[in-house]
């Protein structure tokens, strides 16, 4: 019994440390007003979530967050999944493909949202040098802000690809074989097969894919600051998103209880998406099949 | 069960699978373009970056550009920075892990639900939503700015002891502890000679997830480490975009630089890495 709390005591008070009592902490602080060095620091109950709901920054970030997670986990749902499928098939380049196409997830982020910044780069990056090959006009990818949003889509779409396809690989192997050849000898097609039996059971990883993709959508950060923060031709005018935004709240015009509100609100966000997973995935359990 | 295919659908279905690999193919090149170009434009001298149309393979290869970038920012104390951080997160990973993971999985004692509970509610919080609050807190503690602090956040891992609760709670029979006690063992002994050498993969597994973490960790130093020497590879690579952003050449050799710890891991690991990230996501 005393080895239990002995054993635990370091880790614990770590985990209280650096992860629940700030959790606490950030709830409590966005009820005030603070610039981090000021010794008044005045409660100023929901003011600051209700300067949020007319503050035109927060609200374009959360838009924009929005747009960009949902159709990042989209495309690349869209594409994981069919990529899995064929890939399940005994070849002997399944493993090569898997990979290639794991091969973002493991990259930091940073080196690679510089290349890709050079890709999209007006003026000489091979993007628009391809569009000229077909005879397209050259895209100003990252200055302006509404193509920005999509530009980062696309990237963000390359670098998550991996693990969604992986994770859907796992549930396709774990389909029973004699589900599909019972299928087969009854006559169905592939295309029935793969309609009828297999994404049937391939809704709860569907389900996990996508929630767990879209909760990590939202804190996008990392390459908005490389790729957007600072181009040359639009300094400043990067892509607003969540927590570029909190960053900027907090640490550029220390209003400390104003991005703990934005904070809080990405929490609340991110737990909603948890819930409604696990409401999903529970009535799931409760239906009799 | 071999099915009877007249020989015309054969065909048709061949030329299916070739018309998959064709696509496939396709996007594979997608897929590795981004890094391919960074390294090719590594090796490219300045005249050769900026010219239109491009050229994809540089005619004269040159490793100027990272002896000019080592010259130009100090990109060996951001590597060993980098090195520093994922390694010691990485052990310290593990062994969190391991012992708070085994206590989880093998002792019952009061306040147990409640702990394990709140690791498992809180996980899935994500950083960038407290971590205002804790930059205070170092603040209060006079760390910021320092190694310990920019380490700190990083020296468990929820996701880890979650694992490995899960291991040792289906894989290590408590009969083999208690025969151990029965010698006359203590609890530590038992934890670092039973429990520990049976769980080499799982181990792995979440010492690898630590160090790829570790290493590409960015928005905490971002605000946490002012001093130049405290940077580590990522955030010096963003500073030095932001002060040489014309020098394309110099920012894809820090790149490469950066990038290929990763790449090594990944190919030397590459079917244990696919399939941890696969099962623990499922389980996670």
């Amino acid at each position: 019994m005393l080895f239990c709390y002995v054993a635990l005591l370091p880790v614990v008070a770590l985990f209280f440390y650096v992860r629940i009592i700030p959790i606490g902490f950030s709830f409590l602080l966005s009820f005030y007003k603070w610039n981090l060095i000021s010794p008044r620091r005045p409660f100023v109950g929901f003011d600051n979530y209700l300067g949020l709901l007319e503050d035109e920054n927060f609200l374009l970030a959360l838009q924009n967050t929005t747009i960009y997670s949902f159709s990042t986990v989209a495309l690349s749902t869209a594409i994981a999944l069919p990529l899995a499928v064929f890939l399940s098939r005994k070849s002997r380049l399944s493993a090569f493909y898997q990979t290639i196409y794991f091969l973002p997830v493991i990259t930091p982020m940073v080196p690679v949202s510089i290349a890709w910044k050079w890709i999209y780069d007006y003026n000489y990056g091979i993007l628009n040098y391809g569009l000229s090959l077909v005879g397209l006009p050259s895209v100003a990818w990252l200055t302006d802000p509404a193509i920005a949003l999509w530009a980062l889509v696309i990237m963000g779409v390359w670098k998550v690809l991996g693990y969604n396809m992986v994770l859907f690989l796992v549930g396709i192997r774990n389909i029973p074989a004699e589900y599909l050849e019972a299928a087969s000898i009854d006559g169905a097609s592939d295309w029935q097969r793969f309609w009828r039996i297999s994404f049937p059971l391939l809704r709860p990883i569907l389900l996990y894919v996508v929630v767990t993709s879209t909760i990590n959508a939202f804190n996008v950060f990392t390459q908005v600051y490389v790729m957007t923060l600072g181009s040359q031709s639009a300094p400043g005018q990067a892509v607003r998103m969540l927590v570029f935004d909190i960053y900027t709240n907090g640490f550029q015009f220390f209003r400390m209880g104003y991005a703990s509100a934005e904070a809080v609100i990405l929490t609340l966000i991110v737990l909603g998406l948890t819930v409604i997973q696990f409401t999903l995935a529970r009535d799931k359990e409760a239906k009799p099949r | 069960m071999a099915r009877q295919r007249s020989p015309a659908l054969f065909s048709m279905a061949r030329i299916g699978i070739i018309a998959c690999h064709a696509v496939l193919m396709a996007g594979a090149l997608v897929m590795v373009m981004p890094m391919l170009w960074m390294f090719v434009t590594a090796f490219k001298s300045a005249a050769e970056i900026a010219i239109w149309p491009p050229v994809f393979f540089p005619q004269a290869w040159t490793s100027a550009n990272f002896s000019g970038a080592f010259e130009t920012a100090p990109f060996g104390r951001f590597f060993l920075n980098s090195a520093i951080i994922a390694l010691v997160s990485t052990a310290s990973v593990m062994l969190t892990s391991l012992v708070a993971g085994s206590v989880f999985a093998k002792y019952r004692f009061p306040g147990r639900g409640l702990l394990f509970g709140l690791v498992l509610a809180t996980a899935i919080v994500p950083f960038e939503a407290y971590m205002i609050p804790l930059y205070i807190q170092l603040v209060g503690i006079d760390w910021i700015n320092t190694y310990q602090g920019i380490i700190l956040p990083y020296l468990f891992m929820a996701f880890g002891i979650f694992l490995m609760r899960q291991h040792v709670s289906s894989s290590i029979p408590t009969e083999l502890m208690e025969a151990g006690r029965v010698d006359g063992a203590g609890e530590w002994w038992i934890l670092a000679r039973v429990i520990a050498p049976l769980s080499g993969n799982a181990l792995a597994a979440v010492g690898i997830f630590a160090f790829i973490q570790g290493w590409g960790i960015f928005i905490w130093p971002l605000l946490i480490a002012n001093d130049q020497l405290l940077f580590n590879m990522e955030l010096g690579l963003t500073a030095f975009q932001f002060a040489f952003s014309a020098d394309i050449g110099k920012l894809m050799a820090g790149s490469v630089v950066s990038v290929v710890p990763m790449l090594i891991v990944f190919l030397l690991l590459r079917r244990r890495i696919i399939e941890n990230m696969a099962l623990t996501g499922i389980k996670g």
